[in-house]
């Protein structure tokens, strides 16, 4: 039985060896295939039986169209804004000319903002959001870790406050913003500033209690090491502690962003603040019978982008990470 | 010469916290040890061991009596008192040089750049680690990862070197190289070594004295066993050497005989409901 089984074993060893290359390459490339045609099928025959006081629910065919439409909406107010500003400096020359005295004033083009300026501002919005929060609760989380007294201090408003939903902050924040934001030359309108600070709220968690968890649970060894060699409190952060929580770190920023982009988006349709939830609710609206698919390509591109974000932090922490061998996903 | 003596432990007892009350790990552990001695703590595991090398390297308080090095008192880890951990704990994220590096940077004295280099670089050589100092711990073999947290402790100079089992997780043959190694840089740096072990023949051959301890609770020294034998040893030569084979004999004598190691029912018993829990979750998890 075993000496059968003995030759067709090392053949079926030796196709193992050869054939996987193909064999992944295939897999990696053709199963996400299968996977996106099955939904893309699903989608246009469910599609078609969605009746709704828009029309007919958009298939794929009529998303792809709304998605070129919207290229070529924004490459024609570009160009609208080309005009506009060649024009100003061509009226702002000749009254030079006519009178030296005279200043030129340089007003900007006012036109709606195209998807894809909506797309930037709410890149824009969540990455400051972020990286305030991060800055924040990195190091919160770093002395959590480090002192159990310190954990046990802030630990009730964590679990006070990690369960609030960002929406309920909105308000709050909303008017304490316009209230304390008060100057002649904003540098940021406050719309954006609501919406980063709603960001941050939201952002701060996941990452203030992972960085807490890994920091608290780096090997006692290596904490008497530095015990043995003095470290002070710098150096013991930066040569022990940040290192080896770094895992537990980047797990915390990479839920953060998920989180703040999917906040991003709600705060910006409730508050009506630029960026591509704005774009949504100005779509849902309008109520024309482009917008469902108008919507769809929102829904698409927020979900691209996400996808990008989290992979943008994935490759930063194979950067940082001094584990080059460890399987990062 | 001063009656005094380099490293002196005196009636160090100490009690851990326990839900149940304080457990005293150790009482009345009294020890003199010279300048350059290699000393070897053994005894059955859970006896206090550790519990002694962190004493004297400062990691624990001792609730009772204390620790004199060079007649100061000893009340908080320091580079004078090196240690080389069971597993090695270098940090996994430095190189093998950098590793060493930290510890110099970190102990007091006036090298100057290039002097701090050739320091680290004479260490390594001296564990017969030059040629894999840029390699990441995790590059390297668990007898290699060893060689390279003796070089760190040598690297600090240390007044004592605090070894905790240091050759205890690696095979037979790789352990042999190191204890040549140890044995080389002793007989050339003279440290005074404070060694656990549970070889009975690694003990026998390396130390000037074997410290034999009792079984804890509130365990203590129980003999203390000189080895007279010749330096430089051999351990082909020593393998039928009689009076090598006497100290062994000794040793065990005292860790079988006189400190079997006796559990009670209820332990037995406790010890099995733990097996088999571990095993049983080991099979739902396959
Ligand atoms: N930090 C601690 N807290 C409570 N009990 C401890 C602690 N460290 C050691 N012990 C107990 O002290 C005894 C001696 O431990 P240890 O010194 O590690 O033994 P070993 O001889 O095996 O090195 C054991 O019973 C152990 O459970
Ligand atoms: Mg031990």
């Amino acid at each position: 039985m075993f000496k059968q089984q003995a030759v067709p074993m090392i053949f079926s060893q030796v196709k193992q060896i050869r054939i996987p290359s193909i064999n992944n390459i295939l897999r990696a490339a053709a199963l996400p295939l299968i996977g996106l045609v099955i939904f893309l099928g699903l989608w246009s025959v469910m599609a078609k039986n969605i009746d709704t006081s828009l029309g007919q629910f958009p298939g794929p065919i009529a998303v792809w169209e709304q998605a070129t439409t919207l290229i070529d909406e924004h490459n024609a107010q570009m160009d609208k804004a080309d005009v506009f500003y060649t024009r100003q400096e061509e009226r702002n020359a000749a009254r030079v000319a006519q009178d030296p005295t005279y200043e030129p004033k340089i007003r900007a083009f006012t036109g709606a903002p195209t998807f894809f300026e909506q797309i930037w501002t709410s890149l824009y919005t969540v990455l400051v959001g972020f990286v305030v929060a991060s800055l924040i609760a990195i190091p919160i989380g770093i002395i959590c870790g480090l002192s159990k007294n310190a954990y046990t201090a802030i630990n009730p408003l964590i679990q006070l406050f990690k369960p609030v939903s960002p929406l309920a902050w909105l308000p709050l924040v909303t008017m304490v913003v316009s209230a304390v934001y008060v100057t002649s030359d904003p540098m940021f309108s406050k719309s954006f500033i609501t919406s980063a600070v709603t960001v941050s709220l939201c952002c701060l968690w996941p990452t203030l209690i992972n960085t807490a968890v890994g920091v608290s649970s780096i090997e006692s060894d290596l904490i008497n090491v530095s015990k043995v060699l003095r470290l002070n409190a710098l150096s013991h952060v930066t040569k022990i502690v940040l290192p080896s929580s770094i895992p537990a770190i980047f797990t915390g920023l990479r839920l953060s962003l998920g989180i703040g982009w999917m906040v991003l988006i709600a705060a910006e349709m409730l508050a009506q603040n630029p960026g591509l939830g704005k774009f949504v609710w100005d779509e849902f609206q309008n109520g024309s019978s482009e917008s469902l698919a108008r919507i769809m390509v929102a829904v698409l591109t927020i979900g691209v982008i996400g996808f990008i974000l989290d992979r943008l932090m994935l490759m930063l922490q194979k950067q940082v990470s001094w584990d080059k061998s460890a399987v990062l996903r | 010469m001063s009656n005094k003596h380099h490293l002196e432990l005196t009636q160090v007892g100490i009690d851990f916290p326990t839900p149940k009350g304080p457990f005293t790990a150790l009482q009345n552990v009294n020890l003199r040890i010279d300048k350059g001695e290699f000393i070897s703590l053994i005894g059955h595991s859970g006896c206090g061991k550790s519990t002694v090398l962190n004493i004297v390297a400062g990691l624990y308080q001792a609730t009772n009596g204390g620790v004199i090095l060079d007649n100061q008192e000893v009340n908080e880890p320091g580079p004078e008192r090196a240690v080389v951990f069971q597993n090695h704990s270098l940090l996994p994220w430095l190189s093998a040089y950098k590793n060493v590096e930290l510890a110099v940077k970190q102990t007091p004295n006036g090298r100057s750049k290039k002097e701090m280099k050739e320091w680290v670089e004479h260490n390594l050589e001296l564990v017969h680690m030059s040629h894999a100092a840029d390699k990441l711990p995790a590059e390297i073999s668990g007898g290699m990862k060893q060689r390279v947290g003796i070089a760190r402790a040598l690297a600090m100079e240390p007044k004592v070197l605090l070894m905790d089992e240091p050759f205890g997780a690696l095979d037979a043959l790789t352990r042999a190289h190191l204890q040549d190694s140890v044995m080389e840089i002793h007989a050339e740096l003279g440290n005074t070594v404070i060694m656990i072990t549970h070889d009975v023949d690694e003990a026998v051959l390396l130390s000037d004295r074997i410290v034999m301890m009792t079984n804890g609770p509130a365990a203590t020294i129980g003999e203390i066993l000189p080895i007279e034998l010749a330096r430089p040893r051999n351990r082909i030569e020593l393998a039928d050497n009689p009076e090598y084979n006497h100290y062994r004999h000794e040793v065990l004598k005292f860790l079988y005989e006189k400190q079997r190691k006796v559990e009670s029912v209820d332990e037995h018993r406790k010890k099995l409901a733990k097996h088999n829990k571990a095993s049983s979750k080991g099979a739902s998890v396959a």
